[in-house]
């Protein structure tokens, strides 16, 4: 198990140099950190002088891949690609454009993130599941056709009119809790109440429609036709048997992207103005601060990596039949 | 003349998208096989309602895809000169909702203004109210007449486009065999005709900040949302057709490659990857101002650019099916004996592998549609969408946003945006799911 874990690790670190790579090509190849400056600075009428403090004060003011003017080693180290790129590796993601460091931003932001997506995470997955199986209970009634439909009409809704409609409902009209804001300890729970039930719902059609789909596939099996040849009531059938066994199938897509909630959903946290790496990212998209896309960039495939690694080892707990070795 | 057309470069897709459609479509009426699914399509009701919804969106589309640039007024020295703004055949059609702009926000049907003014009246004293509208309900001499005129506007439009509907649904008659298209034509003929007549009086939608209309708004969003849903397939299409298949039939190094390349796109989440792929897109276009002619041609160059991104993003989960989809053909018996008479690995890919993986394909683009749709609406708002003058779902949203916490509030521009994205995207779900029954194989019909 632990040889397979580092078996992994190792093969995750072509991809993140991939990603590295990419990340830099983006955003220093296509182009030079002089465009950047000359963005930010305004277009017109920007001085060379200018730029090269822009540049200065940033640190990009090296040779992007090889310093031929520094000797041994620096060589290497005294170069964008080794100071903004390769640095990323040891999760040194610099500084903001707003001086602040990133490492320690993210790290505060890390937690009313996962405050609204762990309990959106965990309420949807028992609804979600919860709903398909009845559906799958009722299945070919109108009980069923109507479930269906339901969730058709509810995905082909933006995700934005559920966050939109919602504050309007819940805070604007009822005034049941704040529009947007955060809040710590106890506090939290008034502000975190309103973004996870969107949240929840907005995800109910395209997820009960998948384990639905997933549920029926499985009872189709034979093992679930003898079960039901030996007599055993259809509810049993379903959650003993059928539930199981979509175990699988399942955890192939939830586990993923467990380590992704610590990046927060970019339109929750932004319209509900919590201080999470969503709305952290957001800013950073609007005031074109690239060292913060750059690092949230990074961070994601980490995570997204760490969720297949993390998937691998679930299904030694659901499956008995897979080994890891 | 007094008019030169302007091809810009997403016209220029979509004309190529149109003519690879009907190359398509001529190519599966002259075969049997591949006809056969499309009937099951045909004859699902559900699925004929969608097809006719698409089907009124993709032709307000495409008319918006008519684009020229009329001429000025000829200037002293006989030189024409032609106006900077480039129109479309649909801004023609649509000319007074285009130019009768209203000062700012006036409700669906409204006669005044949405805001204060303050207005002399006759005794010259200075009052504020609510100042009459320059165009809406102009031909009303007050409030109290709306009513009736709206009531006998829309009865007049409606029975008119009843009328053309059921004529029309009786000529098409040996054509149309489902009861449920039978209904669904008129039904549509009737909302056109009402809205039509109504539309020419009153501001239906209402009126957004600037005072234009929101109808005119929504009917012009409708062009960017497909292109965002079909033109992004011209990158998505050849990228996985030919990188899935390659790898799973050569498999060795070639798949390693290839199997790379995707895991690495794939392992960026999606939203972040296209944000740091807008942001430089957008230095580009911001330090070469001198690229564009027209502003018009620089929001229009950002959105297919977009759709570049989008489908650079986006290939890599078609890619994997069609890998695993090749892997499994690889192995069977036609295909060893191609590969025992000589046949090249080009041919055998094209001729063998490729028309037996065309149903993942065509699945995976009718599916893609409505979620690109969607995204184009969220990345609008996240501010890396298309150009903030171009006119789309997302930037009616996104402008209409502000306006909630307004009292009282403006709600007709979120709920008009809102509105036609649902419709157009449930057809185009339903539609899918048509589709997706009639192709997969693995669902067994009885």
């Amino acid at each position: 198990m632990i040889a397979y874990l580092i078996r992994r690790i190792f093969y995750a670190l072509p991809i993140l140099i991939g990603v590295n790579l990419l990340t830099f090509a983006l955003f220093f190849v296509v182009n030079t950190p002089d465009d950047m400056a000359r963005m930010q600075l305004g277009i017109k009428r920007v001085t060379p002088e200018a730029i090269e403090k822009w540049k200065e004060q940033r640190g990009y003011d090296k040779p992007l891949l090889l310093n031929s003017a520094a000797s041994g080693t620096d060589k290497m180290t005294e170069t964008i690609f080794w100071q903004k790129s390769a640095s990323m590796f040891v999760f040194d993601f610099g500084y903001a454009d707003d001086g602040r460091n990133i490492s320690r931003e993210i790290a505060a932001r890390m937690g009313p993130s996962l405050a609204i997506a762990l309990p959106t995470f965990l309420i949807g997955l028992i609804a979600y599941v919860s709903f398909a199986l009845l559906m799958t209970l009722f299945r070919g009634t109108a009980l069923d056709i109507a479930g269906v439909a339901l969730c058709v009409v509810l995905m082909s809704i933006s995700g934005l009119f559920y966050i939109i409609g919602g504050q309007f409902l819940v805070s604007k009209l009822w005034h049941w809790v704040p529009i947007s804001g955060y809040g710590e300890g106890a506090d939290a729970l008034r502000f975190v109440l309103l973004p996870v039930l969107i949240g929840v719902v907005s995800g109910i059609g395209s997820s009960s429609r998948w384990y639905r789909t997933i549920f029926l596939e499985e009872r189709s099996r034979d093992y679930v036709r003898t079960a039901r040849a030996k007599g055993l009531s259809e509810l049993r059938v379903l959650f003993t048997h059928v539930l199981k066994n979509a175990m699988i199938p399942i955890l192939t897509g939830v586990v993923v992207v467990i380590p992704l909630l610590f990046m927060g959903s970019l339109l929750t946290e932004s319209f509900f103005g919590i201080p999470g790496l969503g709305s952290y990212t957001i800013d950073a998209i609007n005031a074109q601060d690239f060292s913060v896309v750059r690092a949230m960039v990074f961070l994601g495939s980490v995570l997204y990596i760490a969720g297949l690694i993390l998937t691998d080892i679930s299904y030694t707990l659901v499956d008995p039949r897979v080994r890891l070795s | 003349m007094s008019f030169i057309p302007v091809i810009l470069w997403s016209d220029a897709l979509v004309f190529l998208l149109l003519a690879a459609g009907i190359i398509a479509a001529r190519y599966i009426r002259r075969h049997e096989h591949l006809r056969l699914p499309w009937r099951r399509v045909a004859q699902s009701g559900v699925a004929m309602v969608s097809l006719l919804v698409l089907a009124l969106f993709t032709t307000i589309g495409l008319l918006d895809t008519l684009h020229f640039r009329t001429a000025l007024p000829q200037s002293s020295s006989g030189e024409k000169i032609y106006s900077p703004e480039v129109l479309s055949v649909l801004d023609k059609g649509l000319e007074p909702l285009r130019t009768q702009t209203e000062k700012t926000y006036s409700a669906p049907f409204a006669l005044q203004l949405y805001a204060r003014e303050s207005v002399t009246d006759e005794a010259g004293q200075i009052v504020r109210e609510f100042p009459r509208l320059q165009y809406g309900g102009a031909h009303l001499a007050d409030e109290s007449q709306r009513t009736a005129d709206v009531l006998q506007r829309g009865l007049i439009g409606a029975l008119g486009g009843l009328i053309a509907g059921v004529l029309l649904v009786w000529l098409l008659r040996a054509r149309l065999q489902l009861r449920s298209l039978r209904v669904a034509v008129p039904a549509v003929t009737m909302l056109i005709g009402m809205v039509a007549s109504l539309a020419a009086v009153y501001h239906v939608l209402g009126t957004d900040k600037v005072g234009q209309d929101v109808l005119y708004l929504s009917l012009k969003s409708i062009r960017t949302g497909l292109i965002i849903g079909t033109v992004t397939t011209l990158v998505t299409l050849p990228l996985a057709l030919f990188l899935g298949v390659a790898a799973g039939y050569f498999r060795g190094w070639v798949d390693d490659v290839i199997q790379y390349i995707y895991t690495v796109l794939s392992s960026i989440p999606s939203v972040l990857l296209i944000a740091a792929a807008v942001l430089m897109m957008q230095v580009t276009i911001d330090t070469h101002p001198d690229w564009f002619e027209t502003s018009a041609a620089r929001a229009d160059l950002r959105l297919v650019a977009l759709c570049f991104i989008l489908g650079l993003t986006s290939w890599t989960g078609l890619c994997r099916l069609l890998r695993g989809e090749a892997l499994k053909l690889r192995e069977l018996e036609y295909i060893q004996a191609a590969q025992a008479f000589g046949v090249s690995s080009l041919r055998i890919l094209t001729r063998h592998i490729m028309p037996n993986v065309m149903h993942i394909v065509l699945i995976a683009l009718v599916m893609d549609f409505s979620a690109l749709v969607l995204a184009e609406a969220v990345l609008s708002y996240v501010g890396v969408g298309v150009d903030p003058s171009m006119i789309s779902f997302g930037t009616m949203i996104n402008a209409a946003r502000l306006e909630m916490g307004r009292e009282p509030m403006v709600w007709w521009a979120l709920a008009a945006a809102f509105g036609f994205m649902l419709i157009l995207v449930l057809a185009a779900n339903l539609f899918a799911d048509a589709v997706r029954d009639a192709f997969d194989p693995r669902l067994n019909r009885s």
